[in-house]
């Protein structure tokens, strides 16, 4: 039998079953085999040795001592999660946009035009990735317009940005549904955007309920930083030139008002 | 208490209930979280969001589940995404490495993360500590949740698969991966089973 590979090594140990035999007498025979799988033990033998802090005997206290305060709210039962407005409004566009790719789906296996409704599909899926996306940009500008402008009084302990940071939660559920469809379109432009507001949101989204001034200083430092409210306005501005230019085209207005009302 | 009957109780309404729970697995959660993390700032971050989305989907734990299982996987699934951001976040800023003296790239946002004294350093092995914790960090977010959950928390391929949101081929390649890079990275330092004598930890 030939040396084995580090690949099978590091199988082996892992308590691979395939050929685990043959391996096993493998090893007991070759000295050079033996002597590397020793090399890969000892590599075990290193990550062992990295420290783990010991966050004191009372850490599960201080655990329930911080997020105590934050569990007031009502556990959200699984239909209240599923039916949740904002994460309706996200089954609703993915709703949309399966309904699109199916009626889409029939306009192209169809050569023939059979009536007046019938336009380009691939204009209609970025009209509606137009609207769609313009809309939501605006949702989400709005809650890091309200939270770049509060500034909290002085001696408040505490800001509440429960409202902002449930707001930011279910954008961050849009937000992803329309970066994988801009993906798929091969929207670059928009995507990469939307990828830098999911992480503005997701870091809104994560926050806690209440934060302390200097907390919250973070939070508007991090949006500022990243200059992603004027990205989004500029996107914004893009989509409505783009919205503009297309207004010429009647037949394929109605056609995307249709496909709206499906939502 | 049980855990499943703390369970059962705060979903019924009783919330401090939940405190049983939070007290008898914070420790684990905690060790796990350092250990994809690196650091005690960003580990305790990670433990109190896994219990509070612990509790917030709780009505969809499943009874027969075992809790403390149940939280450690919503921690490493936070972990993940919370490593993924941050490594995207490294990259788009471009920050220049500085070379230390021995050639080795260091993250200087990583140095000023976590300034204090390391119980590395009380250890006096701060060269190898830091080379191992170095080693780590040039992991992928994936393959270092594979090794941490593989090797110092026993988990099955097919859980470690459930939480890259991968197969269990492709995990099982993640996990070569990483121990193959682990082992280049040690042996620049003189070889692991070197580094495992420093630490007086040799087979």
């Amino acid at each position: 039998m030939k040396h084995m590979s580090e690949e099978e090594l590091i199988a082996f140990r892992d308590g691979e079953r395939k050929g685990r035999e043959a391996f096993a007498a493998h090893l007991q025979e070759c000295p050079e085999c033996r002597g590397e799988m020793e090399r890969i033990e000892a590599v075990f033998a290193a990550l062992d040795a990295m420290p783990v802090p010991d966050p004191g005997e009372d850490y599960g206290r201080r655990v329930w001592q911080q997020i105590a305060p934050r569990l007031s709210e009502k556990r959200a039962r699984w239909w209240e999660v599923w039916f949740a407005p904002g994460r309706l409004v996200a089954i609703g566009a993915m709703a949309a946009l399966v309904i699109l790719a199916f009626w889409l789906g029939r306009v192209t296996r169809n050569p023939k035009p059979t009536g007046p409704d019938i336009v380009d599909a691939g204009k209609v899926r970025e009209r509606v990735l137009v609207v769609a996306v313009g809309e939501h940009l605006g949702r989400s500008e709005m809650v890091l317009v309200e939270l770049a402008n509060t500034q909290p009084k002085q001696g408040q302990r505490l800001v509440n940005i429960s409202a902002e940071q449930k707001r930011a939660e279910d954008l961050v559920e849009e937000n992803r549904l329309y970066r994988q469809t801009a993906l798929q379109e091969g929207d670059a432009a928009i995507a990469n955007t939307l990828d830098e507001l999911e992480r503005v949101l997701l870091d809104v989204a994560n926050s806690p309920d209440e934060v302390t001034p200097a907390q919250f200083a973070a939070i508007q430092k991090r949006i500022e930083a990243q200059g992603i409210l004027f990205k989004v306005r500029v996107v914004r501005q893009g989509l409505d030139d783009r919205k503009d230019k297309s207004n010429a085209a009647p037949e394929e207005n109605q056609a995307i008002t249709k496909e709206r009302n499906k939502v | 208490m049980s855990d499943a009957s703390a369970v059962e109780r705060t979903l019924a309404g009783e919330r401090d209930v939940y405190r049983v729970l939070v007290e008898r697995h914070s420790q684990n959660v905690y060790r796990l979280a350092y250990r994809m993390t690196g650091n005690s700032h960003d580990a305790e971050e990670i433990v109190q969001e896994a219990f509070l989305r612990g509790y917030r989907k709780l009505a969809q734990f499943a009874g027969n589940a075992n809790f403390g299982t149940w939280v450690y996987r919503i921690a490493a699934n936070y972990a993940i995404d919370r490593m993924r951001q941050r490594k995207s976040e490294d990259a788009r800023r471009e920050v220049p490495s500085r070379p230390t003296e021995d050639g080795l790239a260091v993250d200087p946002i990583s140095q000023v993360r976590d300034p204090g004294p390391s119980p590395e350093r009380l250890a006096g092995n701060l060269e190898l500590a830091e080379r191992i914790k170095q080693a780590l960090e040039a992991l992928t977010p994936a393959e270092r949740t594979a090794i941490v959950m593989r090797h110092w928390d026993g988990c099955g391929i097919e859980e470690i698969a459930l939480v890259l949101k991968s197969n269990s081929n492709a995990t099982k390649n993640t996990v070569f991966r990483a121990v193959q890079k682990l082992r280049r990275a040690l042996e620049e330092f003189g070889g692991p089973r070197g580094a495992a004598k420093t630490m007086g930890t040799e087979l």
